[in-house]
């Protein structure tokens, strides 16, 4: 599979370009490419992550501590991990049976699954949030009944846990089923042949051969429930203290213009994305280090 | 590949397909056919006065314009960025290939406050465009600044592998035979990448265009200026008009399923494309 293929040219990297004349680029070209993609990196990506942090600390120590440790950002903070601890494992499990039917056997429509899996990435999160509160708000669907129950979906925690769950739908999914197509299933069988369950074969073998795939899921999937903007606010409501999770806190304060407490919260969410691309290239490594047997033919 | 014996002897494809079915259905499915059912509650009139009012027009003209410019910038200075990753080394390489991800992993609302700190008037950028009368934040090129940050990763990914994956063996073979360097670029490599490139540019273009949190702080949102299309159905919710945000949000659906569809036509020729070339 050509996903596979990188792992090996890594190993010789640039060296096998840069040591040939015919792909060679001449020393005008280099820098001027150099400069171009690289001034781009630093313009695009490199100055607002300092940005984030430069700002946070422009006030000093006490207004960064202080920002954190008011009861809005830790209720958000709260808020947060808890609609993700609840989004993320949904997910995973969701994410491990889509990758089992769709990489271990073939039947009709499996190509149309595999694109209803990738949707959510293509809508935009705010009609994200609007199709719950479609469902589930006052004027919505189900909204007059649950108001007869007194349950509260949108504004409340249970809408922001779904808008959290239809953004970060297809990451853990897409992450594995590549990787468990790559490996194929003449490993399970051969499991299933000596004896072993259908459920022994998953966590002895496939699991075991799927751990760094599945790592890197759900700590993308974990990092995108965090930081969601968009579809939660829509079904959050804003409430203060109550329905506010992380990133609505940071525009809730960048609005009031208390911008060194907006990106005291943000630089949290942002060492949650520096974790987030450490573990990648950490998980990468570890792949490169421990080459998989699902390149043997 | 999985063979098609592995039916007979492994299990679980009944419960997996299941939980696949049923979650897909309750949480993606079912929920995105309620825009098209509400939207069919409005008569045709009603509905094209919605989706064809001044601001909604200007909203399309912005976020559809503003994206497919943010792309095509990515689309050159992401193929310069995989270019250099691939072929060359210089130092601090492995850390400026993880940080290409960024806009993958971090809250579209941190980063749209720190490009609006960058490029307000007092910003760290636009303190110095002020005195030459470029304005950044609070106009469309605020929107395209953020729609170039959210949109790079997608093109770096996907012509990266493409470009680990050619051979030298082209190159020389094109060089031996008499070609200059830059014939060899543009009738050697470049038409090898050009699938991933295009797949890359749909991908950027289509995140753009549904694009929100990173926007709308650096954007100023003024009606028919600098509103993006999500933003008019965040207000038109506000105000209680469901049926109007959902007309709105049925366009958007519309249009973002055909850009999905070709995606999936484009990265099918990707892959064939490249079966084809090894």
């Amino acid at each position: 599979m050509a996903g596979n293929v990188t792992s090996s040219f890594a190993a010789t990297g640039s060296a096998r370009f840069e040591n040939r004349s015919a792909t060679r680029d001449s020393g005008a070209v280099r820098i001027i490419l150099l400069a171009l993609g690289l001034g781009f990196f630093a313009l695009f990506l490199l100055l607002p992550l300092i940005v984030v942090f430069a700002e946070a600390f422009r006030k000093g120590f006490d207004t960064y501590w202080a920002a954190l440790f008011d009861p809005d950002a830790l209720s958000a903070i709260r808020l947060t991990l808890i609609a993700a601890a609840i989004a993320v494992p949904l997910n995973l499990v969701f994410g491990v049976s889509a990758a089992w039917a769709i990489a271990k056997y073939d039947f009709r429509g499996k190509a149309l699954l595999t694109t209803l899996i990738d949707l959510p990435f293509s809508v935009s999160p705010v009609i994200a949030g609007l199709i719950y509160v479609l469902i589930f708000g006052a004027q919505g669907w189900f909204g007059p009944t649950l108001a007869g129950y007194d349950i509260k979906i949108i504004f409340a925690l249970p809408g922001i846990v779904l808008a959290t769950i239809f953004v970060t739908f297809p990451f853990i999914a897409r992450e594995l089923i590549p990787l468990m197509e790559a490996q194929g299933s003449d490993e399970e069988e051969a499991a299933i042949v000596l004896g072993a369950s259908g459920w022994q074969a998953f966590w002895r073998v496939t699991l075991p051969n799927i751990k760094w795939g599945l790592l890197y899921g759900v700590i993308l999937c974990n990092a995108r429930a965090m930081g969601e903007f968009g579809a939660v606010s829509v079904v959050s409501g804003h409430i203060r203290g109550l329905t506010n999770t992380m990133p609505l806190h940071v525009e809730i304060l960048y609005n009031e213009y208390q911008f060194a407490a907006a990106f005291a919260v943000a630089s949290l969410l942002a060492l949650l994305a520096l974790f987030t691309l450490a573990m990648k290239s950490f998980i990468e490594w570890q792949a490169r280090r421990t080459p998989e047997k699902e390149i043997q033919p | 590949m999985a063979g098609h014996s592995s039916r007979k002897v492994l299990p679980g494809f009944d419960l997996t397909l299941g939980v696949t079915v049923v979650y897909l259905s309750l949480i993606v499915l079912i929920p995105l056919c309620a825009v098209f059912i509400k939207t069919a509650s409005l008569s045709l009139e009603q509905l094209w006065n919605t989706i064809s009012a001044p601001r909604a027009v200007a909203s399309y003209r912005l976020s559809f314009g503003t994206s497919l410019l943010a792309a095509a910038v990515n689309a050159v200075f992401g193929f310069i960025l995989a270019w250099v990753l691939v072929r060359y080394s210089f130092p601090g390489k492995k850390q400026v290939d993880a940080l290409i991800d960024l806009p993958f992993a971090l809250p579209t609302a941190v980063a749209g406050i720190a490009l609006t700190a960058i490029y307000a008037k007092n910003g760290w950028i636009g303190q110095h465009l002020e005195p030459l009368g470029i304005k950044i934040a609070f106009t469309p090129t605020g929107v395209l600044v953020a729609l170039i940050f959210i949109g790079l990763p997608f093109v770096v990914r996907t012509v990266q592998p493409v470009l680990e994956d050619l051979d030298a063996e082209y190159e020389e073979a094109a060089a031996s035979l008499g070609a200059t360097r830059w014939q060899t670029v543009t009738r050697v490599v470049l038409p090898a990448v050009l699938p991933a490139l295009t797949t890359g540019f749909a991908l950027a273009f289509a995140r753009g265009v549904g694009e929100y949190g990173s926007v709308i702080f650096i954007a100023g949102n003024m009606p028919l200026i600098s509103e993006i299309t999500p933003l008019i159905i965040i207000t038109k919710l506000e105000q209680y008009d469901y049926a109007g945000a959902t007309a709105i949000a049925a366009v958007m659906l519309v249009i973002s399923f055909a850009l999905l569809l070709i995606i999936n036509l484009l990265q099918a020729w990707s892959a064939r494309h490249g079966r084809r070339a090894t």
